[in-house]
């Protein structure tokens, strides 16, 4: 695309909000509205840490606390999925850093449509308050049908919620999937259209590449999910039969006939799979950006970065149903999935070494944004390898439905994936406040976070024993060993600590806003134009006047022969040494 | 530096772990030694690309840590290095899919001699039918199921006279059979899985999947059969027995095993009071029995046969009487009061799901269903008084 002369935003007049409502609440301010979506994520996503409190002292004490029952451990493990897969991963990476980064990372005065904008945010916040209608009194709780949601169980009368939790999942999903929709386009026009001066597609930060490729996925995913909540709906309220077939449920005939549930976990996954990369894509830019930054070095590779990030978006439409290697589908359909699957591999496998690579002959600065992106690429790394596991459709046999697949997918898109969310925050918050995080309680936050999530998910996948059984000790069954029992209590005990950890956290982000350290324009030296604000925080417009040109790409670290380390990419080629 | 020491002791006890795991798949019982070994394959190959990551990142973060006075090198791009890094990484996924792929197309493939067996599935438990001599199963549909029929079998097909139905989450396998294992299921989804068979698959109901496996070992237990697929809230308690016999034991076992045609000849009506006729019916149409046999048997919930006006052992030791009392509060708020051995697995339900006027119904049942006579014989048999419908 030719650049423009001048970029259109720089002509088009600000107006700026003058009531308190239209600065903070309804806001059309980009990165108003990414501090709104991060608040609201990780107040949902506290809600999902003490449901997982909740399974956990189940499975690591069975049997302690009677009003853990299987209904409410049922509902625990399906809002713990939903919240952590959805409203947090998704709203923040996307919700929360997309809309940050995208517009201060190109050198645009905000989003290209702000008013949208503005109300992605607020249709998001009432997808989140339907989801929690379910705990309303008088709702009789929310679903327990796995997040999967997988009918026809999801809406008989055998699983928790099946009345109201149900409908009022599915109805949060489609809400949430609106708000998607109008954040996505967003991103993606402005990526495309409202980038500065000389701001290349191929100078672009791989953090953008990350969150414009995921927002592609998204739009493309999110409209089968939104299909099959539709018709789940219309199964359970008009007894249609689009994914029901006929049977006779618990003694009981049911007036549904020919619909088919594979249907829905084929529509299901095609969104489900692409789900996995939308929110693992832009953790892959974030933290590459994250690793050269502290590492003072380019970013190893960076064109086949950019172009594996592509490839493992196209690639993540056609293994959707590795996720049903034994649900029953043709069995000629495992030769081509496992193979799509596999070929995934190799794109993931260069990024994790770019990243490593990225670090040989650095010279790295182990902030706590740093220590997170390698406790990142670890963690991936071990979950990324199980993966293949799973992949391939003849090892899945024995390990699926089991808590193999449960280590797997938290390491790869549970813990990883936050582990850089956590690496952002305390990588930009001095931007978005002005002012450092306290590095005491970073650090105590980390050590905890990392080792112990670590101590949780990796002996998990030794755990040869089904997933979502709320007791395994029954009658005469022995499928429980002494030393699995050991375990699992070593689990819950780990998962307790590690909550708490997080608590330290978000008294850190809270108490820092106040005192913490004045961070001035650039604390870390570094490039990328948010950094290259005229003031920290950035006002509204983000430039004033002028927007900035960009002269080069992202990564210009450690030039040899400069006297300092890093050239930001508003810096003229002239002006060098 | 304390980030280089942590990663080195997480690969170390990684590796360690791996090797010296006390967790182990159990012993394996089937002809599926190849998954085994595809797994086994998958494992060295992952395990050597994370040692290898391990160490290259425990090495660069404590010999390139931050130094004032140095520089880090500045190298964009390295395509040699980049593209034989991508060789290498396409042989490793080579090497891990195309044994698999083998081994699948094995797993897809039932072998010509093997014998079928069909297990239905339904919430929460397990049922198996024999085709019987005629090797053909008779046709079903669930429009048929009734407690008497929890096949669903189709009464006019001659085909399925023969078939050998067992309802009572055990089954028996020959040694060294193949087996075909079709899955059926009249509800929702469930998972056959016997973790020593290694296969698995699931049930789906509207349709028919199969899976086949060749038990090899013999054991003095039996076998314990797992639903592997979330089938609702009692998913966890829906097990069964699978026993592996010597040829001549199952043969043996399959004889003494009761006929499609023989159950239908076998079913006596039993004669309730009309109240207790009420009860029955309203626990048939509820879903009551579903947990509760009217038999004996044990099943996720206690058996209503012999219950009326025992004393029974709760799960924190003390003791209550059934009675009119308890079987309200048992329906009103389940899992207040759990009779010991059993999870508190059962729904609260209601007034608008259970009246007061069905739960007078429902302990009018609960008198009547109690062992025919003191011999302990349990043909149901007609009081003398029995008024006719």
């Amino acid at each position: 695309m030719a650049q423009a002369e001048i970029p259109y935003q720089e002509a088009i007049p600000l107006h700026d909000p003058h009531t308190w409502i239209t600065k903070y609440w309804f806001s059309q301010d980009h990165k108003v509205i990414a501090v709104q979506y991060g608040i609201t994520a990780i107040a949902v996503g506290l809600v999902a840490l003490v449901l997982s409190w909740i399974m956990r002292t189940q499975i690591g004490f069975p049997g302690l606390f009677d009003w853990i029952d299987p209904e409410l451990y049922y509902q625990s493990v399906t809002m713990h999925g939903m919240i952590m897969v959805i409203y947090l991963l998704t709203a923040f990476l996307l919700g929360s850093f997309g809309n940050y980064l995208v517009p201060l990372m190109l050198g645009a005065r905000d989003m290209v449509f702000p008013f949208v904008n503005m109300i992605s945010y607020h249709v998001y916040l009432a997808s989140v308050i339907i989801l929690m209608l379910g705990y309303v009194p008088g709702m009789e709780g929310p679903t327990g049908a796995g997040w999967t949601l997988y009918p026809p169980q999801a809406i008989l009368t055998g699983t928790p919620g099946a009345d109201w939790g149900i409908l009022t999942m599915l109805a949060s999903l489609a809400v949430f999937i609106v708000a998607f929709t109008m954040g996505g386009l967003n991103y993606i026009t402005t990526i495309l259209q409202a980038r500065t001066r000389g701001m290349t597609m191929m100078r672009m930060p791989l953090s953008i590449w990350g969150i414009g490729m995921a927002t592609v996925l998204g739009l493309l995913a999110f409209p089968a999910l939104f299909v099959s909540a539709i018709m789940m709906t219309l199964d359970n309220v008009l007894g249609t039969s689009f994914f029901m077939p006929a049977i006779n449920s618990l003694e009981i005939g049911e007036d549904y006939a020919g619909g088919s549930p594979l249907l829905f976990q084929h529509l299901f996954w095609f969104f489900g799979h692409p789900e996995v990369y939308i929110v693992a894509l832009p953790a892959f830019g974030v933290v590459s950006d994250l690793i050269s930054v502290h590492a003072r070095k380019n970013i190893f590779g960076y064109r086949l970065m950019v172009w594996a990030i592509v490839a493992i978006g196209g690639l993540s439409f056609i293994v959707w149903a590795h996720h049903m290697y034994v649900a029953g589908m043709h069995p000629y359909f495992g030769f081509f999935f496992a193979t799509t699957t596999l070929i995934i591999a190799v794109p993931t496998a260069i990024k994790v070494y770019n990243w490593t690579l990225t670090l040989w002959r650095a010279n790295i600065r182990f902030t706590v944004p740093m220590l997170f992106a390698i406790a990142f690429v670890i963690t991936f790394v071990v979950g990324g390898l199980t993966g293949l596991f799973l992949g391939n459709v003849i090892v899945d046999v024995p390990l699926s439905d089991t808590y193999f697949v449960v280590a797997h997918f938290h390491m790869v898109m549970g813990v990883a994936p936050i582990l850089v969310i956590f690496g952002g925050i305390y990588h930009w918050y001095p931007k978005i406040t002005g002012r450092m995080l306290n590095d005491t309680i970073g650090l105590w936050h980390f050590w905890i976070t990392f080792i112990g999530t670590y101590a949780i998910y990796f002996p998990m996948h030794f755990l040869a024993i089904p997933r979502r059984y709320y007791q395994y000790d029954i009658g005469e069954s022995t499928i429980l060993t002494p030393s699995m029992e050991i375990l699992n209590v070593s689990i819950t005990l780990t998962a307790y600590v590690v909550g708490i950890a997080q608590f330290l956290f978000i008294y850190n982000l809270i108490v820092s806003y106040r005192k913490g350290r004045e961070a001035g324009d650039n604390p870390w030296e570094a490039n990328s134009l948010e950094w290259c604000t005229p003031q920290t925080p950035p006002v509204h417009g983000n430039w004033g006047e002028r927007l900035p040109t960009v002269h080069r790409w992202a990564y210009d670290y450690s030039v040899p022969g400069q006297e300092r380390d890093f050239i930001p990419q508003d810096v003229p080629r002239e002006a060098q040494a | 530096m304390a980030v280089a020491i942590v990663l080195l002791i997480i690969v170390i006890v990684s590796v360690l772990l791996s090797f010296f795991s006390p967790w182990q798949f159990t012993e394996i019982a089937s002809n599926w030694g190849h998954i085994d070994n595809t797994v086994i394959l998958t494992f060295w190959i992952c395990g050597i690309v994370f040692a290898l990551i391990g160490v290259f990142m425990v090495y660069t973060t404590w010999k390139f840590r931050y130094r004032k006075e140095a520089r880090a090198d500045y190298e964009p791009e390295n395509p040699r290095l980049e593209w034989w890094l991508t060789v290498v990484t396409t042989i490793g996924v080579v090497a891990m899919l195309a044994p698999g792929l083998i081994v699948w197309n094995d797993f897809v493939n039932a072998p010509d001699d093997a014998q079928e067996v069909e297990v239905l599935s339904r919430q929460w438990q397990w049922a198996f039918r024999f085709p019987g001599e005629d090797g053909k199963f008779g046709t079903v549909h669930v429009d048929n199921i009734t407690l008497d029929n929890p096949f669903g079998m189709n009464k006019s097909d001659p085909n399925g006279d023969d078939d050998v139905l067992i309802t009572d989450n055990t089954v028996h396998l020959a040694v060294d059979q193949p087996y075909k294992i079709w899955l059926r299921s009249n509800d929702v989804l469930h998972d056959f899985w016997v973790p020593e068979f290694r296969a698995k698959m699931d049930s789906v109901p509207g349709m028919v999947t199969y899976f086949w496996f060749t038990p090899t070992r013999i054991q003095e237990k039996p076998y314990e059969v797992l639903c592997a697929e979330l089938c609702g809230q009692n998913h966890f308690q829906m097990r069964g027995w699978v026993k592996v016999d010597t040829r001549e034991d199952f043969d043996g076992w399959l004889a003494g095993q009761q006929t499609w045609a023989q159950m239908q000849a076998g079913v006596v009506p039993k004669s309730y009071s009309p109240l207790a006729r009420r009860g029955r019916e309203f626990a048939e149409s509820t879903g009551c029995l579903v947990c509760h046999s009217l038999d004996g048997k044990a099943m996720i919930g206690p058996t209503w046969l012999d219950l009326w006006g025992t004393e029974r052992t709760l799960a924190d030791g003390s003791t209550v009487m059934v009675d009119e009392a308890y079987v309200v509060e048992s329906i009103r708020d389940p899992n207040s009061q759990v009779v010991e051995g059993f999870a508190p697995a059962m729904l609260a339900y209601d007034e608008s799901t259970v009246s007061d006027a069905d739960i007078e119904a429902l302990v009018a049942l609960l008198k009547e269903e109690v062992s025919a006579d003191e011999s302990g014989a349990t043909a149901p048999e007609a009081p003398a008084e029995a008024p006719t419908p």
